[in-house]
């Protein structure tokens, strides 16, 4: 998916706020027709970044090559890009039918030609026909997603820029618009570049994923690259609940962990680490019914359980720290509370990360 | 008739439905709290306006009412060139309307999205002049235009060997001190409506292509239109009533409709047709004022939706 050609690149794009850098020397290539998603906390500058690349924003150096021309002093209305902003920026004062439209009206197509287009938009992003006329008002969530996004899409725009546009509605619709967003893309077949606080809607939908702290893209790959070799303990943490354990390597190659008093088998180090954390997945910790199952061990007692449905996850109290253990259902763990436990992994499943 | 217990109650003693709901309406809490002010302004505003209604209609220069009522202080009103009165007020306060927006809306456009923390200074150097009352200030232009010994000037003539004569006794001067004083009315709502205009739909204008002119048309407009129309109506109302602006920088020359009806009312002593003149203006205002409002969502200028 790295290959191709750039349809978007980013030279040494920083951002300035006084003595702030929003957005700090960062270097980006997108792929023509691929689905980036930049990941981060809030204030990481992922929307700066955004915006600067929709052209509602300057950057203070670097620059911005759109099919390798500088477009740093192209204003937003003269490039072709379009963005779906977080609070979706509806007209409230106009209908479903004039905000999809607005584009189109403001490249003076003729009434019926913008009404026609219209409503094969609405098909597209499945409203119904009769929401023409409707106030965006008087829309529920979702449907102002969809008219925010079939707004996006009637400038047919060679990039569409997402601002976090589903962080504001419930988990079961944000969901199913992820994936009703996923195969736009794949109908469209235009670049999407998205915006998202949550690496697991990034995963769902995305071929590659920049991850932003403070200002900076500290990795960039696909979803399994950084699913399983997160670069440090932020990214992999990101992710949801993982096991962090803080770990100092000795001669011997052993891993030292002080906070369990125990001593792992880790991966093989070609950085020559001294110390760092060991992350392991919680769908990688087991059950074990004796030590020599599992590369490495650690005994604990079952402090909870917690069904999520499909999966149920435990967690192990060891020392004063709170282990994650993830079964399927079907494969749940049959134990009480406050049991002793032995739970380990394999060393394949696990990666030593830095702070 | 009720079936569970089979005994028939006597129908209940019905209040016709006006007087039921007028009831709930007085013990209704809202009223209740209202009352004060309710019963201020009946009293105040109300009671005189129903006399100079009243006085409306009575007979040319009488003092009572004595049952013999007549319209012929309205047909003085067109009859006897009053309707000039009404035309100069009418197209002054139009004239003021226009001005004051056109100065307005750049400032308040500042306000709201350039000037940032210099706002608030900004704004306490235009609300400072409305602690001093209108007709000092006005005094102070008058001695600024004075002919000879005005200080334009005599400035001008001083520095410059300049006669610049007066520029008293205009229409022009009139509708100058008329825009310096009402300014702030169109100004301050003007504000309010231009800040309610959202940062992101005028970016996602621009993103979708619109150029400066049409998001002011399409976006920035429509949105701010309850605010701007709200300042305008506020102008134009008390612009409609203006008599000192007229009466210090315009002269004799021109007489506004207020300058009218103060005429009548002392000089002239001739109430009837006074009061005549009041209500036809309150009249046109009122017409005018309520053909806005029914355009206007105030909840929403008011952030209340």
């Amino acid at each position: 998916m790295a290959e191709g050609t750039p349809i978007l690149r980013i030279e040494h794009v920083t951002k300035q706020f006084g003595k702030l850098a929003a957005v700090n020397d960062v270097s980006l290539d997108i792929v023509d027709g691929e689905f980036f998603t930049i990941v981060g906390p809030s204030g990481s500058g992922k929307t700066t970044l955004l915006r600067m690349l929709a052209g509602l924003d300057k950057p203070t150096t670097g620059d911005v090559l759109l099919r390798g021309n500088r477009v740093n002093d192209v204003p937003a209305n003269k490039r072709p890009t379009c963005m779906v902003f977080q609070s979706l920026a509806l007209f409230n004062h106009r209908t479903v039918g004039q905000n999809i439209e607005f584009s189109l009206k403001m490249r003076g197509v003729s009434r019926s030609e913008r009404r026609e287009r219209c409503k094969e938009l609405m098909k597209v992003v499945r409203l119904p026909e009769d929401y023409y006329a409707k106030g965006v008002t008087k829309c529920s969530g979702g449907e102002r997603q969809r008219v925010a996004l079939a707004r996006a899409l009637a400038s047919d725009p060679d990039i569409m820029f997402f601002d976090e546009p589903l962080s504001a509605i419930d988990y079961q619709l944000r969901k199913h618009l992820e994936v009703e967003l996923k195969d736009l893309h794949r109908e469209t077949g235009k670049t999407f570049i998205y915006i998202t606080h949550s690496l697991e809607e990034a995963m769902v939908m995305s071929d590659r994923i920049g991850i932003m702290q403070a200002g900076n893209l500290i990795q960039i790959g696909t979803p399994d690259e950084i699913y399983t070799q997160p670069l440090n303990k932020f990214v992999s943490e990101f992710m949801g609940e993982v096991n962090t354990l803080p770990v100092v390597i000795g001669a011997d190659g052993k891993f030292d962990c002080a906070e369990l008093s125990a001593q792992f088998i880790g991966p093989a180090q070609s950085n020559r680490a001294t110390s760092g954390y060991l992350v392991i997945r919680p769908e990688s910790m087991r059950f074990l019914n004796e030590p020599s199952q599992a590369d490495n061990h650690v005994s604990g007692s079952l402090f909870n359980e917690y069904a999520m449905g499909s999966r149920v996850q435990y967690h192990v109290r060891a020392g004063n720290q709170m282990l994650v253990v993830e079964k399927l259902r079907e494969q749940a763990f049959q134990g009480n509370l406050n049991d002793d436990v032995l739970i380990g992994w394999d060393v394949k499943d696990s990666v030593l990360v830095n702070d | 008739m009720t079936t569970t217990s089979g005994v028939s109650r006597p129908p209940e003693l019905r209040q016709p439905n006006v007087l039921r709901h007028f009831g709930q309406w007085l013990r209704n809490p809202g009223f209740i709290s209202a009352s004060p002010t309710l019963i201020f302004f009946l009293i105040g505003f109300v009671g005189p306006l129903i006399i100079v209604l009243g006085f409306s209609f009575v007979p040319e220069r009488t003092f009572g009412f004595h049952g013999d009522w007549t319209v012929e202080n309205y047909v003085h009103i067109i009859s006897e060139s009053y309707w000039i009165s009404f035309a100069w007020s009418f197209g002054l306060a139009a004239a003021t309307v226009v001005c004051c927006l056109l100065i307005a809306y750049p400032v308040s456009y500042g306000l709201a999205r350039i000037f940032g923390r210099w706002a608030a200074p900004v704004m306490l150097v235009l609300v400072i002049p409305l602690f001093v009352s209108e007709n000092v200030r006005l005094f102070g232009w008058y001695l600024v235009l004075l002919k000879g010994g005005g200080i334009l000037a005599g400035s001008t003539k001083f520095l410059f060997g300049l006669d610049t004569g007066t520029l008293l006794y205009s229409p022009g001067t009139i509708l100058m001190g008329m825009v310096y004083v009402y300014l702030p009315y169109t100004l301050f709502p003007t504000t309010l409506g231009l800040s309610l205009v959202p940062r992101d739909q005028m970016d996602a204008a621009s993103d979708l292509g619109a150029n400066r002119w049409q998001i002011f048309r399409e976006v920035e407009l429509p949105i701010a239109m309850p605010g701007i129309l709200i300042g305008s109506l506020l102008t134009f109302v008390l612009a409609i009533g203006a008599i000192s602006e007229a009466k210090l920088l315009g002269g004799a020359n021109i007489v506004v409709i207020a300058h009218s009806i103060l005429h009548e009312f002392t000089y002239a002593q001739n109430w009837p047709l006074g009061s005549a003149i009041s209500m036809f203006a309150i009249v046109i205002t009122g017409i005018l004022v309520i053909l806005v409002m029914r355009r206007l969502d105030l909840d929403r200028l008011l952030g209340r939706k």
